[in-house]
């Protein structure tokens, strides 16, 4: 079988237990690149020497005796995080062809554990986005449906991992970047409580909200990768100082003891009837797998996406400040310093971003300030209040990742239409919560060639990390919509 | 102008009314600090250009600030010596503007909640009376690149054809220190800035060089008439690079608002920048429109909190600060204002004199030898006088044999000189050696016979009025008694000898 289309679980024990190398994955990893890449759209950017040379050192480490959680694990990373020596572009072309000096906390601890770093994946510009259309550098396809966005901002990595282009990716989630596109493609997308992984290296959108997270084809290997990533860095003050209890040692088996939380304002008569049927039914297994399913409140949830693009927005007109012209990127001159600075953000920038640079600076500013900024920080504080209460009542909340399954490129050309993608994902990230989404079902939405895939969101209280992946492993094993046969049905042009 | 330069408060005439200025400075100061505020990069000046520089400091892509804990413990440190509150809860903030040496294009600084609020700074005028400015508020923020310009004649932006950043110097910690409008002349604003210069250097808050730009100042100043409740439209000025242009700067600053308003015309706010060659202020380039920086709450750094213990622990890590020990130099030991900042401002030495001034019980003769003396050693060999061989119970005892007029002053200087570079008990010495001053009358009438005896012509002159050769006998006595004679006591017998024997 292509190491390619295995676990990364089962890859790492393969590359321990000598039955393959991680030279023969990397060979593989390229081999299937080159196969399926041209119709996908997965990478802005493969490393395939780094691959190598890292498959040769965790090869040398393998016969010294090493066991290493993740030997061989073929790795994709979303090209907004820092791997030095490689393009890290953001998918902007104010950073085309910038190349990092350094590497991400988190990449250089899945490295170190094994890992082999594919390439650099494509992204909404600056994680921008709920489609993967916004990156200015490449255009991926879903997976499932090539006529389909894969969902974004982390497009590209989930669509690698979807499409057996690699076996686990990292993804950033913002609002909903890792979950949203997960469930779009029918793998397993976690983002961990803020504060849990590193952000250093990881090129800032919004900083209080960014949180990488890894993206897989099982619950289990997420929580392989999240033990090798989370903890403390002394690089980033935001990381939490607290122990990491291994996630991996907590996944069970049933939903027995476990209160599972379903949210009263997220009322799944929304929905299309085929979609509203999937969650129905994955309510049901949540109860029929001995949860025991309690309804809650989130009466300020519904202000989430307001909150969330005011302050996002806020954060990333600061952050996206440096990129100027003067010190690295692009760089357009002009009659003076003010004038190139103008003319190379007005040029490197895409649409979506100077539109939230525009919203951002217009929130900060001196009069509008208390107006939008501070009340969207006071609701903030009152969404993860709602949360804190239902969280009194139950142990994880289940509701859908997105209200449809994926859409055709172009279908959300207003603004407004794309952030409310967002809907059910936003809230949570503005609570700093644990969420993920695991495949529950599809639907087939008109005009579409066959079913695709919906995720189920599963969020738990700060932390409890353990215990949600514990729940969704649990909720993984006794359904079948989540199966080991995560490789979807490509187009024959593709698989051929 | 009056003549008040030296005084707390300068006032001017106005056509014929007396006007006052009212100043406010912000302090800049770079903290010493081995490293930098958000990185690990090293904090020191003068290193080769875009050295001391990584992912953090140069703003790449990706990169996250951590705080430099000892930088904020000095600004705590830097407030509590001055008797301001330490509010429990801090933060940092962005402070968002473009500008080619700021590397992220925000400065990393603190907008609402200051570390410090408040504080008293005391200081004294040169005429000896005590004055003080409050404190509004002192806070934390991280330094800027430095910006240098080429291809023009006199290194200036305009007409130049490129610009250097050199990075060294982005994320140097820096605190700015915020006074109230308490100062109303030139020399107090000196006084002022003298004494955070003398607390900060003790506390070991910074070196304060304004020749290296580790203290930059701005002052803020307005004219109104003496009484008046409502302060005038004032000016900034920048781009002092001593205390003395500070001085200067104000001074020419007053003169020329002085002169406006006599001729009837009206202040414009403004910043000018002080032109140390012509000794006058001139229009800043004035920004196109008012800077909304956009101040937030820097979501990558978490609050600051204070423990009470926290602050307890750094008040008694103080020790003894400077305006304390000038104060008590001056109120106890009668030293001159002078005289106690020369010893309070010299590292090392206010220990030592307190030490040396403990054993002999004698202030003004210690303070003489210490400044003295005992300085002019430390001078020529280059060596701090708490690093020399000179004890302070030493010193004492030089002072208690010089004060007993057992040893002359030559004497102590030899012995001292001995001290300093070999040790040991200057008694131990003169008793040894028999240094011990002659003033036994008998033996030096005996000395004084003879010196008579070999220079008649000399007695002669003096008996004839020229009275000045006295200095020449006495040094002869002197030389014969292998300079241990009492000076005082050999011109003594000799003009008794003289006078008495005509």
């Amino acid at each position: 079988m292509n190491p390619l289309d295995r676990t990364a679980a089962d890859v790492a024990r393969a590359v321990n237990a000598g039955e393959t190398s991680a030279a023969a994955v990397a060979a593989a990893a390229h081999a299937r690149i080159a196969e399926r890449d041209p119709a996908v759209g997965a990478y802005l950017a493969e490393t395939a020497d780094l691959a190598r040379e890292h498959a040769a050192r965790v090869d040398a480490r393998v016969r010294a005796g090493e066991r290493l959680p993740l030997a061989g694990v073929p790795l994709a990373i979303k090209d907004n995080m820092c791997v030095a020596g490689t393009l890290t572009t953001c998918a902007s072309r104010i950073l085309e062809g910038w190349i990092a000096p350094y590497t991400a906390t988190a990449v250089q601890r899945l490295l170190d554990a094994g890992a082999l770093p594919l390439g650099k994946t494509n992204m909404d510009e600056f994680a921008m986005g709920s489609s993967c259309e916004n990156s200015a550098l490449g255009k991926t396809a879903n997976p499932w449906d090539l006529g389909r966005v894969p969902g974004g901002s982390s497009g590209g990595s989930v669509a690698a991992v979807a499409a057996g282009e690699a076996v686990v990716a990292l993804g950033s989630d913002t609002g909903g970047s890792i979950r949203e596109p997960a469930a779009f493609c029918g793998v397993v997308g976690f983002k961990p409580t803020y504060g849990r992984v590193s952000r250093y290296g990881l090129i800032a959108f919004a900083s209080s909200l960014d949180q990488i997270g890894p993206i897989t084809r099982t619950v289990e290997d997420a929580a392989l990768v999240y033990d090798v990533m989370a903890g403390k860095d002394p690089m980033d003050a935001t990381t939490v100082d607290l122990a990491v209890e291994p996630a991996a040692a907590g996944l069970r088996e049933d939903l027995k003891g476990v209160r599972v939380g379903i949210v009263r304002e997220f009322g799944l008569d929304k929905l299309e009837p085929d979609v509203r049927a999937v969650y129905e039914r994955a309510y049901a297994d949540l109860e029929r797998l001995g949860a025991e399913l309690v309804e809650v409140s989130l009466p300020t949830a519904d202000y989430g996406v307001a909150t969330y693009y005011l302050i996002a927005p806020a954060e990333c007109s600061s952050n996206l400040a440096r990129f100027d012209g003067m010190r690295y990127g692009l760089r357009v001159e002009g009659a003076d310093v003010g004038q190139t600075y103008e003319a190379t953000r007005a040029k490197g920038f895409g649409d979506e971003v100077k539109r939230r640079i525009l919203i951002g600076t217009y929130a900060l500013s001196s009069g509008y300030y208390d107006a939008y900024y501070v009340r969207a920080q006071k609701a903030r504080t009152l969404i993860a209040d709602d949360f804190k209460k239902a969280f009194a009542s139950c142990d994880a909340i289940a509701c859908p990742a997105a209200a449809s399954p994926a859409f055709e490129f172009a279908a959300k050309a207003d603004p407004v239409s794309m952030y409310l993608m967002d809907y059910y994902t936003i809230p949570m990230s503005l609570a700093g919560l644990p969420s993920l989404s695991v495949p529950c079902g599809y639907a087939t939405p008109p005009g579409a060639r066959g079913p695709l895939p919906l995720g189920l969101e599963l969020s738990a209280p700060l932390f409890a990390e353990r215990a949600l992946l514990g729940i969704a492993h649990a909720y993984e094993r006794g359904t079948r919509h989540a199966t080991l046969q995560a490789i979807p049905p490509l187009p024959s042009a593709v698989t051929a | 102008m009056s003549a008040t330069l030296e005084s707390a408060n300068a006032v001017v005439d106005v056509n014929g009314v007396p006007y006052e200025a009212v100043m406010g400075i912000e302090c800049h100061v770079e903290l010493k600090t081995a490293t930098k505020m958000f990185c690990g990069c090293r904090n020191v000046f003068g290193a080769e250009p875009n050295t001391n520089v990584c992912p953090v400091c140069l703003g790449m892509p990706g990169a996250l600030p951590v705080p430099n804990r000892l930088a904020i413990e000095l600004v705590v440190k830097a407030g509590l010596a001055f008797g301001a509150e330490i509010p429990a809860f801090s933060k940092f903030d962005r402070k968002n503007y473009f500008y080619p040496d700021m590397p992220k294009d925000y400065q990393i600084s603190q907008f609402d909640t200051p570390l410090t609020q408040g504080g008293v700074v005391p200081f004294f005028l040169p005429d000896g009376t005590a004055g003080s400015c409050r404190l509004t508020r002192i806070h934390l923020e991280e330094d800027t690149g430095k910006s240098s310009h080429a291809g023009s004649r006199d290194g200036r932006i305009a007409g130049s054809t490129h610009s250097l950043v050199d990075f060294n110097r982005a994320g140097v910690p820096l605190m700015e220190c915020v006074s109230e409008p308490d100062i109303r002349s030139a020399a107090a604003a000196v006084a002022y800035l003298e004494a955070l210069k003398r607390t900060f250097v003790a506390l070991g808050v910074s070196d304060v060089k304004m020749e290296e730009g580790s203290l930059r100042c701005d002052v803020n100043l307005s004219l109104r008439p003496v009484g008046a409740a409502e302060y005038g439209t004032k000016t900034e000025i920048k781009n002092m690079n001593s205390f003395n242009s500070v001085r200067r700067a104000i001074e020419s600053e007053i003169a020329r608002q002085a002169a406006i308003l006599a001729d009837g015309g009206r202040i414009v706010q403004e910043t000018r920048g002080w032109d140390e060659a012509a000794g006058v202020t001139h229009p800043m380039r004035s920004k196109e429109r008012a800077h909304d920086y956009r101040y937030f709450p820097d979501p990558d750094l978490t609050p600051i909190e204070f423990a009470a213990a926290d602050v307890t622990r750094m008040r008694a890590e103080l020790g003894t600060l400077p305006q304390t020990r000038l104060e008590r130099l001056v109120r106890e030991d009668g030293l001159s204002l002078v005289q106690a900042q020369q010893i309070v401002d010299t590292p090392g030495l206010a220990d030592f004199y307190d030490a040396a001034r403990a054993c002999s019980g004698k202030p003004q003769a210690t303070v003489n030898f210490v400044l003295g003396e005992l300085s002019r050693l430390a001078n020529e060999r280059g060596t701090p006088v708490a690093a020399s061989l000179v004890t302070p119970a030493a010193l004492a005892e030089i002072v208690e044999l010089t004060e007993a007029n057992a040893i002359n002053s030559k004497t102590a200087k030899d012995v001292l000189a001995r001290v300093w570079a070999s040790g040991g008990s200057p008694k131990a010495i003169v008793d040894a050696e028999g240094l011990a001053q002659v003033s036994d009358a008998g033996a030096i009438d005996g000395i004084v016979a003879g010196v008579l005896a070999a220079n008649e012509k000399t007695v002669a002159d003096y008996r004839s009025g020229k009275t000045k050769v006295m200095g020449f006998l006495v040094g002869q006595v002197m030389k014969q008694s292998g300079g241990k004679a009492n000076p005082t006591l050999a011109e003594e017998r000799l003009r008794a000898a003289l006078d008495g024997g005509a």
